[in-house]
């Protein structure tokens, strides 16, 4: 078995409103360091190992855990100890 | 002819178009159970408004790809009429029947108000009872309403007149306050706000009769001049 992890993230260039309005949160609490905000969602997905197990997420990815008009996708796969 | 209104776990407009489709406009209309496989019997599909699936993931992602969905791909290519509405504009966004994305709206909360909107174009089996550049009080009710597309498909939709509804003030964040879009053919509506709340005066607007108008209006028009 492998856990893989599929990190979503709105696509550079498209305003993400849920980040703007960190923006300025982090801003209030004086957190001048802060630049700027990326959210997104993690989605992680226990697979039996098999041999197209990249073919298999990216069909996932852009069949349905991501919408690519507006999000990014990328992900990793690490190995389960073995039961 | 005849009406389907899909309707999904989490759907919850089906009931208001269905009673102004039969007890208003005296019109033969069905819900339909997203499971079915065929949608064949049916001359206009609309999907309504709601939170299909919780709006997990995304607004209708879940619901674009359920067995219905599969079997209005199908009636797409006879070149059926299609209406999605708030939820159901989500749902075409996400399974491609329509181009572009929803967002969450700008100021992130959820609206519940009167919409004023424009008519940008009457020219479509959906609009041909409103006049063009028509103001319109149509009623929004979405988190999700904030529309977005790229440079290419802006263009695009500009070129061929496919904005058909723009809110009169920015609204939602939407892109050129786009409030609902048409297919390149003109066989598909997707909008967010909701005609179907708009439809009697004594729930204070009855501009959105005529989107429903405007569908049989047109369906009896091709229809005469086929048989």
């Amino acid at each position: 078995m492998v856990k893989v992890t599929v990190h979503v993230k709105v696509k550079e260039g498209v305003i993400n409103p849920e980040a703007s309005a960190l923006e300025r949160a982090l801003a209030e609490l004086s957190f001048d360091e802060v630049k700027s905000v990326t959210t997104g969602k993690t989605i992680e997905l226990e697979m039996e190992s098999t041999e197209s197990l990249d073919t298999k997420v990216k069909e996932m990815c852009e069949q349905l855990l991501v919408n690519t008009v507006i999000e990014d996708y990328s992900y990793t796969v690490e190995e389960e100890n073995k039961a | 002819m005849k009406w389907a209104v899909i309707d999904f776990p989490g759907s919850s407009g089906t009931e208001d178009i269905l009673h102004v489709l039969r007890s208003l406009l005296n019109e033969e209309a069905e819900g339909v159970w997203y499971k079915d496989t065929d949608l064949s019997a049916y001359d206009v599909i609309i999907l309504p408004s709601g939170a299909s699936f919780g709006d997990y993931l995304r607004s209708g992602a879940i619901a674009s790809i359920t067995p219905a969905i599969q079997a209005l791909k199908e009636e797409r290519k006879k070149g059926k009429l299609i209406c999605g509405i708030g939820n159901g504009f989500q749902i075409l966004l996400e399974a491609g029947f329509l181009p572009g994305a929803i967002r969450r709206n700008r100021l992130l909360k959820f609206i519940c108000a009167k919409s004023k909107l424009i008519v940008k174009n009457n020219n479509t089996p959906f609009t041909n009872q409103y006049e063009q550049q028509q103001e319109v009080n149509i009623p929004v009710a979405h988190q999700y309403g904030n529309y977005v597309c790229d440079k290419e498909i802006r263009q695009q939709l500009e070129e061929n007149n496919q904005i058909v509804f723009q809110y009169y003030d920015d609204l939602n964040g939407s892109m050129d306050h786009i409030a609902g879009i048409v297919s390149e053919d003109k066989r598909v509506l997707g909008l967010m706000p909701h005609p179907e709340r708009a439809s009697e005066s004594i729930i204070g607007s009855t501009d959105g009769l005529a989107l429903f108008q405007s569908i049989i209006h047109h369906w009896r028009e091709e229809h005469d001049r086929t048989s």
